[in-house]
């Protein structure tokens, strides 16, 4: 690179983000990055450069792309659960100001972080490749507004600002709160059953994976903008093999009861609503212990065809599903 | 233009034409309005110019909007066809004439059509139903236009069939003007006939132009002018087009769905009795509403291009009926006089003759047929064999088998199946040999498929006949009582026909037309002349044509319907002379035959044989006794045996005395065929025949044998990708032809090692076709001179054959092309696994692999493999297929301990650079599907097709 590139990344907070910032420092690139709290992060000469605040605050969203080459977007409102005007003004509208932000200051390029349950509609998706997101049939709040911004991001693509939304599916890795926590939570408590018989095909990306990925779709904008990539380690598995091996490595207890599938589906609704409801009250404010989308994403098949996401961003996952699992064992127990 | 969607049809096909009718019911100057689907505009807009005109007549009660597959199919070709499907007058969208229109008239209707559309040629009529009827009238008054006819699923017989049951009742005057035309019952009845059901939206097409009893009138019509008999009105113009298409000289195409209840198998030998230059599929599973239940369109138009294309480039080029050798042999590395080629034509029966006067045994039974168990063996010399063969012949021909007849064996493998191969052979009829072990709605599929004039069977076999309504005159193996006989619809009994061989050899009494009387061979080195055999005069002998159809062997159908194929004299001989010179099977060798095929070829060999007392289609049954029993009666020095029935020897060889230990240690040669045999299975047979050598041949019912390997060789061999199988017989040729990554097959023959690819043999003994399978047939042979197997493998730098599955079985990963069988050899190194079987789920080229595994013990259900089983086998696949075993692209795919050592495997498209085969999922089930005749042949499209359920979350049911 004969010109330092200047990137920011939003929400370099989260277990993303942050990998994605390291690894954007690792690779020598200029880092800014955007998010509510402070993110520790290092570079050679001390603490990488940050902004703090929100993507729905315009101010702050014109400080954060202020001079920077591009950008990539990872900051989002997600959750199993929650209100839609929540998760509109977080994920469509602030996608929508950083976009117009970006657009203005002549940002070159910009890598929006999707998820492929924009384009997920309860069935399951077996060896397929990234199909469109669709706000109408994408399930759940979360899922409907990330197709919304999506959408909004690609629809900007030009060769003067270019896009690409590239879609990690099920990031897990050391300090995941999303999936391995929780699935390690429960399996602690007793409260993680295995539904069905567990056998259903899954695709995951191990976090490091993710990373490179996206840092992949900005480096390989040429051939990707325009497009949405699902990335995932290439290595589907079925779901009760990665939860045990998730629950092993971390030292819990494997899931030792069963639940129908169609049960979990519905008690997931029952329970989300209940909870939604309890959470409105003040009562709860953790995630509820199982949801609809959850319980489907559980017992369907979804794992997807990588030929082409590999040949854009000419990249393959470095660790694989069993290497991930080793290092998630050596956290857990270091 | 009709202003309606019709699913499948482009609305600019549909038009509407005047025409002027010379029919005789019509007055003079009268005009009809026929509606058409015609893609004559859209080629126009396209530039291309038609090689011809496919007329195409629909039948009762459906409309031209039956073969739009066909407009569709011909409008996208590279050398486009104009497709004129036609709605028939008082039928479809085209007019209500108001008269009564009979066969003779519509058939001039259609050339008055055809008239005014000036079409003049070629045309290839395409008819269905009694749309066949009329589109074989046109075809036999328009000769000179005409390049071929294609039918599917007709009738034109006027006599020896009585009109199908179905249609009587439509017939009856009770049920004829309801059903037909007040109702529409004979519409929705129609439509139901479909495999699978008809979408909504397509019912719905179909029924379009018939919605009130006024435009079902000609429905109606329909079916009151079949002709029920001689004085029905249309029975004349129908004999006439029967009989006048006896002389039609141009290529005929049948496309048959065998579940129709109307036009059933018999009214498809009628027409190939009448149309004896016909190509044939049977479309197993399919019935009346072919074009709807299968894709017709794709062969119509591959046979059309090889055989009515009268200007393109491959308008010579028949469809290859004769595999023919590659075009220089000797390019190949083989010379010219090899077995069974036409210089060297040896019949089946030569051995036998020339032996009629021996005395010493030829074959024995160890447990004869019918006979109680005690009575022990039942031997025939070469000398009583010959006769009762030639009495056998005698007594068939003096019941009018013919030669050509097809004739169905169900009788179990011995001296009573032995003699009535070889009395068939002698007449020229065709053996059908259905065995058990196709399991009873095989043996059902095939001998209606194959469609015998005769079967002859033992009593249960009958009474499969009776049940399944097999056709062919039933004979009975053994004598029948006078109720049972009824019963079972018997005409014959084996012990008549023998008797009346008898009284025809002594009164001289054989049909002289047929018999020349003397026992004549082709063969100069075989004596001519009359031969006192026995007392008996001289047998029946009729000239043999080299190349007529010998036998219908059936291949296993492990995946899908067993396949009917066909051998002629020369292709027979052929076998057993590469059988003869692989093994040195000389006049003197004395065998057991413990493998049904093999079996029928002792009296062939010249050799004596033994069947041992065993259910020889169930090859588990063979105890070490009996085989040490079957080899002392002949003082064995070869043993033909199957996997199973090796399996079965060494679990019971610890009762052995020492006698029949010593007979076993007699043996010389022991050949395990089938299927292959694991290293640690021969070399535990091995120390029961110490002194023979033993042989597995690889092989296939097309082509048998086509490499063979010693227990040395395989030891020799080692572990690589795939089964080691060795190298090709003599005569026999192989190559692969590259699998390209996408899965599909170069057609470029190569015998370069290292390149995985499908399997090609070319030989004297392959096959002469497939049996009423066109389509089967022309794929196999698509690669000009070779025979295509459909199993996958590759040759290694000793020229050896390795044998990596079936291309039906291959993976294609987003890693690049798998094969499957050296990935399950690796998973089956795993303690507590016993067979495995590696298979794709998800879209071709974005596969994930799979391993399904039975354990030991056996699973009780079918689950996920537990984390740590699961580990085991994914880490032992990954780590054995690393490095190119496993991988069918590029270089480094050379098998066994080169790739072993660490050649670097077709890295570049594989998940983690140099890594192996990443299974996605372990799953146990309590046992494999397997195919009956072999209990070895795993059904891994059937288990894909599971695993694909059971892992998209659904339920987990058994395999």
């Amino acid at each position: 690179m004969s010109q330092t590139r200047t990137v920011l990344v939003t929400g370099a907070s989260g277990l993303l983000g942050r990998a994605v910032a390291q690894l954007l420092i690792d690779k020598g690139y200029a880092l800014r990055t955007f998010q509510r709290r402070p993110p520790g992060l290092q570079t050679e000469s001390g603490p990488a450069e940050f902004v703090q605040g929100s993507v729905t605050d315009g101010e702050a969203v014109t400080r954060a792309v202020a001079g920077v080459d591009a950008v990539i977007h990872l900051a989002a409102k997600v959750s199993f659960t929650g209100d839609w005007s929540d998760f509109a003004a977080t994920n469509i509208e602030g996608t929508r100001g950083l976009l117009a932000a970006a657009k203005a200051i002549g940002v070159r390029d910009f890598v929006f972080v999707s998820s492929p349950s924009v384009a997920h509609f309860g069935a399951s998706i077996v060896g397929a490749s990234a199909g469109p997101a669709d706000p109408d049939r994408a399930r759940g709040n979360y899922a409907r507004s990330k197709a919304t911004a999506e959408l909004l991001a690609l629809a900007e693509d030009s060769p003067a600002f270019r896009v690409t939304a590239i879609r990690p599916h099920i990031v897990w890795g050391p300090g995941d709160t999303q999936l391995v926590e929780r699935v390690v939570e429960r399996a602690r408590s007793g409260r993680l059953p295995v539904l069905d018989h567990g056998a259903a095909l899954i695709d995951t990306i191990y976090i490091d994976n993710a990373a490179s990925a996206i840092v992949r779709g900005l480096e390989r904008m040429d051939h990707a903008h325009g497009q949405a990539l699902v990335v995932t380690n290439g290595q589907p598995r079925p779901v009760g093999e990665l939860i045990t091996g998730i629950c092993a490595a971390a030292g819990a207890g494997s899931p030792t009861w069963s639940v129908p599938g169609w049960l979990a589906r519905g008690a997931g609704s029952v329970i989300e609503r209940a909870w939604s409801l309890a959470g409105k009250r003040g009562w709860v404010r953790d995630e509820p212990p199982m949801t609809r989308f959850l319980a489907e994403q559980l017992t369907t098949a979804h794992w997807f065809d990588q030929r082409h996401t590999r040949e854009v961003l000419d990249w393959e996952p470095a660790v694989s599903v069993d290497e991930g699992l080793q290092r998630l064992g050596a956290h857990y127990h270091a | 233009m009709v202003a309606e969607v019709w699913p499948g049809v482009d609305p600019s096909w549909s038009r509407f034409v005047d025409v002027p009718s010379t029919s005789l019911p019509d007055p003079a100057g009268s005009s009809h309005r026929w509606h058409l689907l015609d893609n004559a505009d859209e080629l126009a807009a396209r530039g291309a110019k038609p090689a011809g005109t496919l007329l195409c007549v629909h039948g009762n009660p459906t409309w031209s909007y039956l073969w739009r597959t066909l407009l569709a199919a011909a409008s996208v070709a590279d050398r486009p066809w104009r497709v004129v499907a036609v709605d028939q007058l008082d039928m479809g969208f085209s007019a209500r004439t108001g008269v009564f229109r009979r066969l003779e008239d519509r058939i001039t209707d259609l050339g008055d059509l055809t008239a005014e559309l000036g079409i003049t040629g070629p045309v290839v009529t395409v008819g269905h139903d009694w749309g066949g009827v009329i589109s074989l009238g046109w075809a036999t008054r328009h000769r000179s236009q005409l390049a071929a006819v294609v039918l599917n699923n007709t009738a034109v017989h006027p006599a020896g069939f009585a009109v199908p049951a179905p249609l009587q009742l439509a017939l009856h005057p009770g049920v004829h003007q309801w059903g037909t035309t007040t109702t529409a019952a004979f519409l929705r009845v129609t439509h139901a006939l479909a495999h699978p059901a008809l979408a909504k939206d397509v019912r719905a097409a179909f029924m379009a132009p018939y919605r009130t009893a006024a435009r079902r009138q000609g429905v109606g019509n329909f079916v009151a002018d079949i002709p029920a008999g001689e004085s029905h009105p249309s029975w004349g113009t129908l004999a006439e087009v029967a009989d006048s298409i006896r002389t039609l000289d141009v290529p005929a195409l049948l496309l048959w769905g065998p579940k129709d209840p109307v036009f059933s198998d018999r009214y498809l030998r009628d027409l190939m009795d009448r149309l004896p230059q016909a190509d044939v599929h049977r479309f197993e599973g399919a019935g009346h509403l072919l074009p709807e239940d299968r894709d017709v369109a794709t062969p119509i138009f591959s046979w059309v291009e090889k055989n009515a294309d009268r200007d393109g480039d491959r308008a010579d080029d028949r469809a290859g009926r004769h595999p023919a050798a590659p075009a220089d042999r000797a390019d190949w590395g083989l010379a010219h006089d090899q077995p069974g080629t036409a210089c060297g034509f040896r019949p089946m029966l030569a051995a036998l003759d020339e032996r009629r006067t021996d005395s010493a045994a030829a074959v024995v039974d160890m447990a004869p047929l019918g006979a109680v168990r005690s009575t022990g063996p039942r031997t025939l010399s070469w000398a009583q064999l010959a006769e009762r063969v030639d009495q056998l012949a005698s007594g068939l021909d003096s019941i009018g088998v013919k030669a050509g007849d097809r004739v169905s064996l169900l009788v179990p493998p011995g001296i009573e199946l032995t003699s009535l191969i070889y009395a068939s052979l002698r007449l020229g009829a065709v053996i059908v040999v259905a065995d058990a072990g196709l399991g009873a709605a095989g043996m059902s599929r095939a001998i209606k498929g194959a469609g015998p004039a005769y079967l002859i069977g033992i009593e249960r076999a009958l009474l499969g006949a009776r049940l399944y309504g097999w056709p062919g005159i039933r004979i009975s193996a053994a004598p029948l009582g006078a109720v049972r006989r009824r019963l079972l619809g018997v005409a014959h009994t084996v012990p008549e026909l023998l008797s009346a061989g008898r009284d025809a050899q002594r009164t001289g009494s054989v049909d002289p037309g047929i018999s020349n009387g003397a026992g004549v061979s082709i063969d100069p080195r075989v004596p001519s002349g009359p031969i006192p055999a026995s007392g008996t005069s001289a047998p029946t002998v009729r000239p043999i044509d080299p190349d007529a159809d010998a036998a219908v062997l059936f291949t296993s159908g492990s995946t899908g319907p067993a396949k009917g194929v066909v051998y002629t004299h020369r292709q027979l001989s052929a076998m057993r002379d590469t059988l003869k010179n692989t093994y040195n099977l000389q006049p003197g060798t004395s065998l057991v035959a413990g493998f049904a095929p093999f079996a029928l070829l002792g009296p062939a060999l010249g050799a004596t044989s033994v069947t041992p007392d065993m259910d020889v289609t169930a090859p588990a049954t063979l105890t070490a006794a009996a085989l040490a029993d079957a080899a002392a009666a002949v003082q064995a020095t070869t043993v033909f045996a199957s996997p199973a029935a090796l399996v079965n020897v060494l679990a019971t060889a610890s009762v052995l005395t020492l006698a029949q230990r010593q007979s076993l240690a007699q043996v010389q040669l022991l050949l395990s065929a089938g299927a292959p045999i694991p290293e640690p299975l021969l070399s535990r047979v091995q120390k029961l025949v110490p002194a023979a050598s033993l042989h597995t041949p690889y092989g296939m019912t097309e082509a048998l044998p086509v490499t063979d390997i010693s227990l040395e060789e395989i030891r020799a061999a080692g572990p690589g990708n795939g089964v080691c199988v060795g190298t090709p017989v003599p005569g026999a040729l192989v190559a692969i032809s590259a699998i390209r990554p996408d899965g599909s097959v170069a057609a470029e023959p190569s015998t370069s090692p290292g390149i995985t690819g499908e399997i090609l043999v070319s030989a004297a003994h392959v096959k002469d076709r497939y049996d009423r399978l066109w389509i089967t047939q022309d794929h196999s042979v698509s690669i000009p001179g070779w025979h295509r197997t459909g199993d996958v493998g590759h040759l290694d730098d000793a020229g050896r054959l390795w044998v990596e599955g079936r291309l039906s079985h291959i993976l294609a990963t987003a890693a690049g092309v798998r094969t499957p069988v050296a990935a399950e050899q690796l998973a089956e190194t795993v303690d507590g696994v016993g067979r495995a079987a590696v298979v794709g789920v998800g879209p071709a080229g974005a596969q994930a692999a799979v391993a399904i595994i039975e354990t030991v013990p056996a699973a009780s259900t079918p689950a996920l493999a537990s984390p740590k089983l699961a580990g085991e086998v994914r880490t032992a696949v990954v780590a054995g297929t690393a490095a190119g075993a496993g991988t069918a692209a590029g270089a480094g795919t050379a098998a066994g301990s080169a790739a072993r050592a660490g050649t670097p495997g077709s890295a570049a498209a594989a998940a983690y650079p140099g890594a192996g085969m990443d299974l996605a999922a372990v799953l146990i089930i309590p046992s494999m599907p397997t195919d009956i005749r072999h209990n070895s042949k795993i059904d891994r499209t059937a288990l894909a097709a599971w695993a694909t359920t059971a892992l998209s979350g659904g339920k987990m049911r058994r395999p």
